[in-house]
């Protein structure tokens, strides 16, 4: 008999996400992905300085910091027609490979590891088979039997207070987890020392731009961070060398604990590889500018769609194919039946939900505060899997070769990418793969800075009176949780109209008026549930796509109805 | 290492010295945190005994982690923490019953957990909230089918004490800003039972702040002494102007007038590219981010003022000079100022409460600085 369970909150996650299912015969049969919450940002910022739009879309996320800043200062760029100095590119790059790598290995081990590794069962490991274990997977320096020792002590001193605070009351012991001790112990020992490393390396942040979280460096036209061999108030030889050491770090941290640790979790859990596929089409814009002209053909992560999984061919990227429904979603179109392209977007928003506190959701009907983006009217998956499979199917060298690397190491075949298992797979391979790049951008900067190239901001159109009275431009990204859209409409100096695509607005929205599911939510059918009230599976699968709602989150229109062209995302 | 081992146990029991080690903190971490914490709430070394037996293990204060209308930018912060590292604030400082960001179990048993602890620690532990609660319609924001207004009213009204961590949850942050879609209101402002609020503000939150609030908390047994406006004074003392290191580049009239120029690599003063520090009080300039690595001014953009209430709607257009800076000397005190500017943002969303009369008003002080320049 069917039986429909509630899990909400959805936790180590950015935000509030909440799903339903329906489980029968131990499968997950239905799903529904609602965002519970929403907070107007783009209605925010009409009538603003566009040169200030980025210090508040930034703050859509604190998690994802940087993504939106980025996407907003492209976006006035473009519509301005403001070209950027190559040292702006370069500390862009700098800014948006560290992001990535910090993101990535936060949710690796802070959001997504718990799934996968029973903390409790780690006290039961052998501290001399846990070093052996870890010396046969990576050369890391503390992988010794005592340091594993410490760790289990640690951890069973904490466990003997009986207050596990944040630990407590987990799937512990389900049957899903399949690790041996040593392995879990092996990763419990990772999670704490990358505590300390994503502290430690996001400093980068603060050289380069003040501090992390919410970095405050990014300016129409440029950075703000000078740069001068010859000040000591600039960035100099000095900084240069301190974030040479800091990316070293973050590298090594990368290539000998992550990636051996997503190795070796990954071989326990194969069957993954099978499960979570989801809606097999995936949209990527690129990114990471290589050459001073910032076009996209120059991208390193390139601009593609995949679709139905069929990597033979990849389509380019049309932004005029993007549509948003809203027949699940709360809000109103004349026509619901139609998606509407963000130029035209309409947002009424109308909460039409069960009054709190409520059990379930009327899923039959509206549902999340999250609109259902399309592209060529197809639900369409992006993220590092994404990236991943437009830079594979388009045979970009290097991508190839550590996706093949990475299968071959598994024993599994390409179609093992479509799939939970591949989804994680991909966010540690992109990961690698970016953590060797920021060398060069620094090798880059320091020859700028040798030659006299100093210039950090283009100034030329600083001032509104330089500006057109009417202008309008798009803003991409590539964050780490996929495909970021940011398209303005300035009028007389001011923003007339802000609006923001959003990777988990992609990734997490609802049904479409076809009834065509979301990617969280197809890749939720089918997945095994061993214990309906211990919903360990549908973590797995959601935390897979690192969930990002505050980003996901639609704007409200303040007048109550009137019909705006601004959403977010 | 005279500097290591010259303070020795900075009187700290030689007992709680080998507790800490055997849980794996060294003596010389144990005690660079301590004295850490003294400088912070700047008390004399003699209370650096008194801050170790407050952080004794069996002894973990509870704390209850709220995220309502929010970006998670404090949570991060959070985890950035240095003084002391998060994994020792996580398993030996505090017992974190509830933070939906890091915390292991999901749903139906998250919300257990939650439950659990209340009942367990009812009266003793703390709320940490971040984000603002919508008035406007219920719906805006549901944590497990509940509303973040009665989320809030329950937890916050039989907890020991209420930190607002954030701009947002202390004064209204971004979702606040006029014309404030969703009704956001701060946590005092929506849940009076919440009492008084210790606030700290900055988006995000300075973490070091929040730590040594913190441990104020576990080791005086009360939350510091806060200002009028409900900020420790230790952390909201001062002006950001009064301490920052371009400073003497502002009384002597040397200023940057452009990004990347020769003034701004120099460390010239940002006041003309529309640094709010002479507005705004926070201990920015003294302590740093992560880890003192650098601050805003410090790496060449201006204070956007982002720990003063209202800030996205008083301080803004960021990049425009503040008009009328007063002559910076000691005539005005924190208090007054704030109390000033809160002031002011209260008439202005009582007068008109929509987002014309902020658009307006920025547009006036454009043209008022311009006319002044």
């Amino acid at each position: 008999m069917a039986e429909k369970i509630v899990v909400d909150p959805i936790t180590r996650i950015e935000g509030h996400l909440r799903i339903e299912a329906t489980i029968e015969g131990g499968k997950v049969t239905d799903a529904w992905s609602s965002s519970t919450m929403f907070r107007g940002i783009e209605i925010i910022l009409r009538g603003r300085d566009p040169r200030d739009a980025h210090h508040f879309t930034q703050r859509i996320c604190g998690v994802c910091t940087t993504v939106h800043s980025i996407a907003s200062i492209r976006c006035v760029e473009d519509a301005l027609g403001i070209p950027i100095p190559d040292n702006a590119r370069l500390l862009r790059n700098l800014i948006m490979a560290s992001q990535l790598m910090q993101d990535h290995v936060i949710h690796f081990y802070h959001l997504h590891a718990l799934d996968w590794v029973d903390l409790v069962n780690a006290l039961e490991a052998d501290p001399q088979a846990t070093a052996k274990l870890a010396r046969s997977v990576s050369d890391w320096s503390k992988s010794g039997p005592e340091y594993f020792q410490n760790v289990k002590q640690r951890l069973a001193k904490f466990a003997q207070t009986g207050r596990l605070g944040v630990y407590a009351n987990a799937y512990w012991g389900h049957s899903a987890y399949r690790l041996p001790p040593e392995a879990n112990l092996m990763a419990v020992a990772h999670y704490l020392e990358a505590l300390d490393w994503q502290r430690e390396m996001i400093k980068i942040h603060a050289i380069l731009g003040s501090k992390n979280p919410h970095p405050q460096t990014f300016l129409v036209g440029g950075m703000a961070r000078p740069i001068d061999p010859d000040s000591q108030n600039a960035l100099n030889a000095h900084s240069l060398a301190r974030l040479r050491d800091l990316f070293e770090y973050s590298r090594l941290f990368v290539e000998k604990v992550y990636i051996p640790d997503l190795l070796a979790v990954a071989s326990f859990y194969k069957d993954w590889a099978k499960i979570g596929g989801g809606v097999g089409n995936f949209l990527a814009y690129g990114d990471y500018p290589m050459t001073p002209d910032g076009g996209f053909e120059g991208f390193y992560f390139p601009r593609g769609v995949v679709l139905d999984r069929d990597i033979s061919q990849v389509f380019p990227v049309d932004q005029e194919k993007i549509s948003e429904y809203v027949a699940r979603s709360w809000y109103t179109y004349d026509r619901e039946d139609q998606g509407l392209h963000p130029f035209v977007g309409e947002t009424n928003p109308l909460y039409t939900g069960p009054d709190p506190p409520y059990d379930f959701l009327t899923t039959d009907d509206k549902y999340s505060w999250v609109k259902a983006p399309r592209y060529m009217d197809r639900p369409m998956e992006v993220g590092p899997l994404a990236r991943m499979v437009v830079g594979y199917a388009g045979g970009h060298p290097e991508i190839q070769q550590a996706v093949d690397a990475l299968l071959k190491k598994l024993g599994v075949g390409p179609e093992a990418l479509f799939s939970t298992l591949g989804r994680t797979a991909a966010r540690g391979i992109e990961t690698l793969l970016i953590a060797d790049k920021p060398v060069l951008w620094l090798d880059e900067l320091a020859d700028n800075m040798a030659r006299g190239i100093l210039a950090v901001h283009n100034g030329e159109k600083w001032d509104p009176v330089t500006w057109p009275r009417d202008a309008w431009g798009v803003g991409f990204h590539e964050a780490p949780r996929g495909a970021l859209g940011h398209w303005i409409n300035i009028n007389d100096g001011f923003i007339a109209n802000y609006q923001a695509v959003v990777p988990t607005t992609w990734n997490s929205g609802p049904r479409d008026a076809k009834g065509r599911m979301g990617p969280y939510e197809a890749a939720l059918i089918d997945t095994p549930i061993a214990d309906s009230r211990q919903p360990l599976e549908i973590l797995r699968t959601i935390h897979s796509f690192d969930p990002c709602m505050a980003c996901a989150v639609h704007v409200l229109d303040g007048e109550g109805g009137e019909s705006v062209q601004v959403r977010v995302s | 290492m005279a500097w290591n081992e010259a303070p020795a146990r900075q009187g700290v029991p030689e007992e709680i010295l080998r507790r800490w080690e055997r849980k794996g903190v060294s003596r010389r971490q144990f005690l660079q945190f301590c004295t850490g914490v003294a400088a912070t709430l700047a008390l004399p070394a003699s209370f650096i005994p008194k801050i170790a037996e407050g952080l004794e293990t069996d002894r973990r204060l509870p704390v209850i982690w709220l995220s309502f209308q929010a970006c998670t930018g404090d949570g991060e912060a959070l985890i950035r923490a240095y003084h002391p590292p998060i994994d020792n604030l996580l398993l030996d400082v505090i017992s974190l019953e509830y933070m939906d960001l890091i915390m292991a179990a999901a749903g139906h048993q998250a919300e257990a957990a939650l439950n659990q602890a209340v009942g367990k620690h009812a009266g003793r532990y703390v709320v940490l909230v971040d984000g603002e609660i919508p008035l406007a319609d219920k719906g805006y924001c549901t944590i497990g089918g509940m509303s973040a207004l009665e989320v809030a009213r329950t937890l916050c009204s039989r907890a020991a004490a209420n930190v607002a961590v954030g701009t947002c949850a202390s004064y209204g942050g971004i979702q606040h800003a006029a014309p404030n879609p969703t009704g956001a209101a701060p946590l005092a402002d929506a849940v009076p039972e919440a009492g008084n609020v210790v606030r700290l503000p900055g988006c995000p939150c300075n973490t070091e702040n929040l730590t040594a609030t913190l441990v104020h908390y576990v080791t005086f047994g009360r939350m510091p002494e806060v200002d009028l406006l409900g900020r420790p004074k230790f952390a909201y003392g001062m002006r950001i102007h009064d301490h920052c290191q371009r400073r003497g580049h502002f009384d002597a009239g040397q200023y940057a007038a452009e990004f990347g120029g020769r003034e701004h690599r120099l460390g010239y003063c940002l006041y003309k590219l529309g640094c709010k520090g002479p507005e705004t009080f926070h201990n920015c300039p003294s302590f740093e981010y992560n880890e003192e690595t650098s601050w805003p001014v410090e790496a060449g953009h201006g204070c956007i003022g982002c720990s003063e209430p209202v800030f996205w709607d008083t301080m803004t257009p960021f990049y425009l000079r503040l008009p009328n800076v007063p002559g910076f000397g000691i005539e005005t005190t924190a208090d007054k100022v704030g109390i000033g500017l809160a002031a002011a943002t209260a008439a202005a969303f009582a007068a008109h409460g929509v987002a014309s009369a902020f658009r307006k008003k920025d547009r006036m002080e454009a043209e008022k600085v311009k006319k002044e320049d």
